[in-house]
């Protein structure tokens, strides 16, 4: 099986790669590029993505192709495709960070900023929050609900269809920070980063 | 809701784990991949390397060490020291540090905060302050606290928030090395004034430093080096700890 990690200059990917590879062991081999033609062939895809929403859809929009290469993967032949951060984040029709900017329409709603309440709530939301899990996901087999996650952001995906989110963290509100949608699956939090029980969903992905 | 977070720091020289008494006396005492490893199987809610003589020798082994550790620790892990340019974070970030922590560049050169947190996000950008007490307003000290720049530390921490800075890592030369405490009004100062998160370190000598650090410094984490590394607490007991007192930790 080849697990495709999208490279396309959204900031630093190597902790993405590094746990990936980690899980992986020898078992699945895992691909680094933006290259059109393995991403197509590839059985699964991960889309990260750091900095803002407007510079990771400005560099996806870069590499020719990309963007319907990866239409292509994940609506028109439905194979699985894990968006972390800002790569869920561009899910949605549209983002608010920096200026208002288009995302990929794969879910519907957009991206604004979490609601820092005059200050009460400090932002970026960084460090670790528990997960209140609200749908069963096929990600998070195995994760007990209220588990521990790494988070670092200050804006929000907000879905206009509940049905999507499978889970939620507190922090000035109920902010959606994982989402499945048929093949699609998403989460704010870094997995990569959350010690063992966030390699246990990157394994969980690896394994759909 | 969100936790507050132990951050155990080791001090690497030369590619070895150190502690200084007031950044003098140096001790060797390790290997920082093991080291962190330790740290992380331990329950630390990130780890951070301080590379001491960054600024003057041998200055690509902290490389290897973020690239072996970042390879077996999968919590954040963040890398301060000897900093200089945007190229050298892009770097360490290359080699698997999630954050990295400037001092001495964010004062001499604030445009360096302001480009890398266009270029990473702000959430990889910290800016170390180094303060050091004079009469009643705190001042900035750069190159490892050898030099004085007279700069108020808390119109700094301002200005370092605007510039694009996602968290703030907050030192007390006074404090550091002697394990008497944080310094308890400056964290409270500089927390109060940003609206970023705000990083205690410098003087912890005991577990109710770091409870002091967080309830009333109110700081969203604390940094501790000498504490954990000589064993005279672990990270899950410092933790515990925290707990026992009512303050909201990952256990």
């Amino acid at each position: 099986m080849n697990v495709t990690i999208v490279d396309y200059n959204s900031g630093n990917i190597s902790s993405v790669i590094n746990s990936f590879k980690e899980v992986a062991k020898d078992k699945v081999n895992i691909e680094v590029t933006s290259d059109l033609n393995k991403i197509k062939s590839s059985d699964k895809v991960v889309l990260p993505g750091q900095g803002s929403f407007k510079s990771c859809v400005d560099a996806l929009n870069k590499i020719s192709g990309l963007v319907d290469t990866l239409n292509e993967f994940a609506i028109n032949n439905k194979k699985p495709l894990l968006g972390i951060c800002v790569g869920l984040q561009m899910f949605a029709d549209i983002g608010y960070e920096e200026t208002e900017t288009k995302g990929l329409g794969w879910i519907s709603g957009k991206v604004s900023k979490i609601a820092n309440q005059n200050g009460k709530y400090k932002l970026p939301h960084i460090g670790w929050n528990q997960i209140n899990i609200v749908k069963d996901s096929k990600i998070f087999k195995g994760i007990e609900n209220n588990s521990h996650m790494y988070f670092v952001h200050s804006y929000e995906i907000v879905p206009e269809d509940k049905n999507v989110v499978s889970a939620t963290t507190d922090y000035s509100s109920n902010i959606v920070c994982s989402v499945e949608k048929e093949n699609i699956f998403g989460t704010q939090f870094h997995p990569e980063k959350s010690d063992k029980i966030g390699l246990k969903i990157i394994d969980n992905f690896i394994n759909l | 809701m969100l936790k507050n977070r132990i951050i155990p720091c080791l001090d690497v020289k030369n590619g070895r784990v150190v502690k200084g008494i007031n950044f003098v006396d140096l001790q060797d005492a390790g290997d920082p991949v093991e080291q962190a490893k330790i740290y992380s199987d331990g329950g630390a809610d990130e780890i951070c390397f301080l590379d001491i003589t960054a600024s003057n020798e041998n200055r690509d082994t902290i490389y290897d060490v973020v690239e072996k550790t970042s390879k077996k620790c999968f919590v954040p892990l963040t890398v301060g020291g000897g900093i200089r340019s945007v190229e050298d974070i892009n770097k360490l970030l290359n080699c698997g540090a999630d954050k990295v922590s400037i001092n001495t560049a964010a004062v001499q050169n604030p445009e360096v905060v302001v480009e890398s947190s266009k270029k990473f996000g702000s959430q990889c950008i910290v800016v170390a302050i180094d303060a050091k007490k004079n009469g009643d307003k705190w001042e900035i000290f750069t190159h490892g606290g050898r030099n004085n720049t007279g700069i108020d530390a808390i119109e700094f921490a301002k200005k370092m928030e605007d510039s694009g800075a996602g968290e703030l890592l907050v030192t007390s030369m006074d404090r550091d090395g002697t394990q008497v405490g944080y310094d308890i009004d400056l964290m409270s100062k500089i927390s109060s004034m940003v609206n970023i998160p705000v990083i205690a370190s410098g003087g912890v000598g005991n577990l109710d430093h770091l409870v002091d650090g967080i309830k009333l410094g109110k700081a969203s984490a604390v940094l501790a080096a000498s504490i954990f590394h000589y064993g005279k607490y672990s990270v899950k007991e410092a933790k515990e700890y925290l707990d026992s007192k009512g303050i909201p930790v990952r256990i």
